[in-house]
Formats: C-alpha cells, structure tokens, sequence
C-alpha cells in the first residue's frame, strides 16, 4: 500500500488571495503571463455553455422519443451513437444511458462524490444539483427531496436513483403530459423542462 | 475510510434549493472564469480526470466544507500546478517570473475550442479482464469502501454502499479504473456495471420498500454471493 505523497501538509493554493473572484483572477493572470492559457480560449467556452449548449439539447431528444416509436427504442437500447446522430456528443457525454419514466417507476440523476452530469445534453449543471444537500439527500430520501421542488409522485410509483460514480452520464426520459397528443415535436420540447430530466421535475410540471 | 466529499447518505444538509426559470447558467461570472481556467488548464495534458477529482477531494474537510463549488475548483487546481511542476510556489505567490513556459504550445487556443469540447475523453477501454458477472446476477460491494492501491486514494465506491447486497442492472463493457488512473498508476480497464440496490438495503429508514438505488461499480469493488 502506497502511501499519499501530498497529504496532510499545507496546500499550495492557500499561497492565491482568499477571496475567490480574486484567486481566480490571480491564477488566470498567472497562467496568461506563461502563454499556458489563452483568455481568448476562456471566452469561447464560457460562450459555449452560456448560449450554445445546454438542456435545449436534451429536450429535443426527448421530444423525438415521444412522437418517434423506432427513436425512442434506439434511444434506450444504446443511447450514445443516437444522440451523437444528433450532434451531441463531447466532454461529460461520452458514455450515455437514457432511463425512461413510467407510471410504475420515476428515475432521479445524483452525483454523490462529486456534480456528474450530461453536459452535451443538458449543459452545466445548476447550484443545487452541486450542493451537499442535493448530493447528500437524494440517495436516501428521493421523496423528500422531489418534494422540495414541489413535486408528488402518485402512489405506487416506485423512486430509481442513479448515482453517477462513473463516466456513464443518464439522462431522464420523462413521462409525455397528458393532452399534448395534437403538439408538434417543437411545441413538445418546449414542456421538457431541465429538471425533468434530472428526475427532480415532471415534464410540463413545475420549474 | 473515505473523504468528506463522500457525502451520499448524510443527515443535517437541510433543504435543496431549486433555482429559479431564467436564472443564468453562471451565477457570478468568476464561476465562469473558474470553469474555463480549469478546463483549459486541462489541455496542458498534464493530469486526467480522475487526477482532477481527487485534487478537490483531498483538499482539508475544512476547506472542502467552507469553499463553494468553483473555489474547490480552483484550489484543486493550484495544487495540481504545483504538483505537476506546471508552477512554483513562487508563481503562485506572485513572485514567478513571466518567461514563456515550455508547455506554452499545448495552450487550448480559441479556435480549438469546440473540436476538444467535441472529442470528450472516453474512458472505455479494451480489457484483459474478463468479465466476471452476468446481468441479474446478485453481488457484494466491498468492505471497507477504500482504493486499494494508495491509503486514502481516490476510490469511486461510496461509503453508504459498502459491503451491500445488489443485483447487475447493466454492463457498461470495460473502462478506465479511477482507483488506478488517479495516482499515476495506469488506466487497468476492467469491467463495469451499473448494480442497484434496493433502498432497504441502503439505510435504516428506506421511505419506500419499493425504491432503488442504482451505482456504477467497476468489477474490483464487486464479490460473487
């Protein structure tokens, strides 16, 4: 058993100011002065995932599935190559499995150790999907937690949680509303929130 | 045992907060700054992910528990600079110099942008390992959830499903061993599997004796029944 080279001593970044919009600053400018980044380069991602990618993405994937029987199949046997078909594939995406909700089961997306997340379908994840909270509580009181967003499930629907411990990312097929059989794909994206496919919202639901 | 970061199970979080509709992707813009550092960071090539995770795990459970989300990023960050020997202490102290650095050429430039946003980094591998379980078969996690390699190394086996009776959901083919790949010791493709558990299983007080919970484990934190 080896033993931890870097443990237990002082960290280096304790050297950065504490104040973290100015230890971010600080090691950006640091990094920049070396040619090891380029801010133009920062710009671009930042644009990437504040307008370009994000859970618009995923909604269109979920609209096909619910007006496409044969897509909605290949979705769930090997989700990756198909959504890839749609150009969405990258980092944080890699490896993807569609889980569908059903009156029998709902399925809920966590990361315990750290903040996984689909980012090619959804984008970045938000705040509370990265807090202790979220991470803490979802495993062991689904429930509870779905009820913070306001969210009921009816009896008899049982709770599937997946934690993402690897690179497998999961993306939550919800249930179609009710009354939606005369919408158009596009009009049907439009009810596919964020959270329901996370599994901590319903489709056409709350948030 | 495991880190403070390995929270799945803990009482006393209080509740989640849903954002609101419309609420920006990036809540400050340093939050943006920080990803965007970290990310181009990364195409230095001098670390991989399971690197990057364990640098914010083994930040102290002080500082794990008192920083925001960016700020664990940012300090796994330094730390992995320096001890990559990207930089110095002195650099980080603002005392470094500004002399062009030898990995200046690996720097991610705008343009390459979304061609390395696009490539991702699978971590599917081909394996030697042959693969041990079949899907609906019941396995055993480990006990104690722990690397095996390096005392208090990076492990992707939580603790509140150690030593706990599932069944095989799904086979994931083979992929990289975080275990392994976060301290430099090769990537040792192995089988994985999504395993679920019943939540009976898991804790004291299940809300519900129909609910699950499913992890992906790699094959080495698994046992035959």
């Amino acid at each position: 058993m080896r033993r931890m080279p870097h443990d237990d001593h002082d960290h280096p970044h304790a050297l950065l100011p504490p104040e973290p919009a100015l230890r971010v600053k600080a090691l950006e400018t640091i990094l920049t002065r070396k040619g090891l980044i380029d801010p133009a380069a920062l710009d671009e991602l930042i644009d990437t995932y504040e307008n370009r990618i994000g859970p618009k993405n995923g909604a269109r994937v979920v609209a096909r599935a619910w007006t496409d029987p044969e897509f909605k199949a290949a979705l769930l046997a090997d989700a990756t190559p198909v959504v890839a078909d749609l150009g969405y594939y990258g980092r944080q995406g890699e490896h993807m499995v569609v889980v569908e909700n059903t009156p029998e089961q709902h399925n809920m997306v966590v990361c315990t150790l750290c903040s996984c997340y689909p980012w090619p379908l959804l984008g970045i994840p938000p705040g509370w999907y990265k807090s202790d909270a979220y991470r803490a509580r979802a495993v062991r009181e689904p429930r509870k937690v779905l009820a913070d967003f306001g969210v009921t499930l009816p009896k008899g629907t049982s709770v599937r949680v997946w934690d993402s411990t690897a690179e497998v990312r999961y993306l939550v097929l919800p249930m179609r509303p009710d009354g939606t059989e005369g919408l158009s794909e596009d009009e049907l994206a439009e009810l596919v929130t964020r959270d329901s496919m996370i599994g901590t919202g319903l489709a056409g639901g709350p948030s | 045992m495991t880190r403070v970061h390995d929270m799945g199970g803990r009482f006393g979080d209080g509740p989640v907060v849903p954002d609101a509709k419309g609420d920006p992707v990036f809540e400050k813009d340093w939050h943006a700054r920080a990803l965007a550092v970290t990310l181009a960071s990364g195409a230095l090539g001098k670390w991989n992910i399971d690197v990057s995770r364990h640098a914010r795990e083994r930040l102290s459970p002080k500082d794990y528990t008192r920083f925001s989300y960016y700020e664990k990023w940012i300090s796994g960050l330094a730390d992995l600079l320096v001890e990559t020997g990207v930089l110095t202490l002195e650099d980080l102290k603002g005392e470094g110099g500004d002399a062009p650095h030898p990995l200046a050429h690996k720097a991610m430039t705008a343009e390459a942008v979304p061609s390395v946003l696009a490539k991702g980094g699978p971590a599917d591998r081909p394996s030697n390992v042959a693969p041990a379980f079949v899907v609906g078969q019941e396995v055993r996690t480990t006990r104690p959830a722990a690397n095996r390699f390096v005392d208090g190394g990076h492990t992707r086996l939580p603790a509140y499903a150690q030593g706990a009776l599932g069944r095989v959901l799904l086979r994931h083919g083979a992929h990289v061993l975080p275990d392994s790949n976060a301290h430099g010791l090769g990537e040792a493709p192995e089988p994985l599997y999504a395993v679920v558990f019943p939540a009976t299983e898991l804790w004291a007080d299940a809300e519900s004796p129909d609910d699950e919970v499913v992890l992906d484990l790699w094959q080495s934190y698994l046992e035959p029944v």
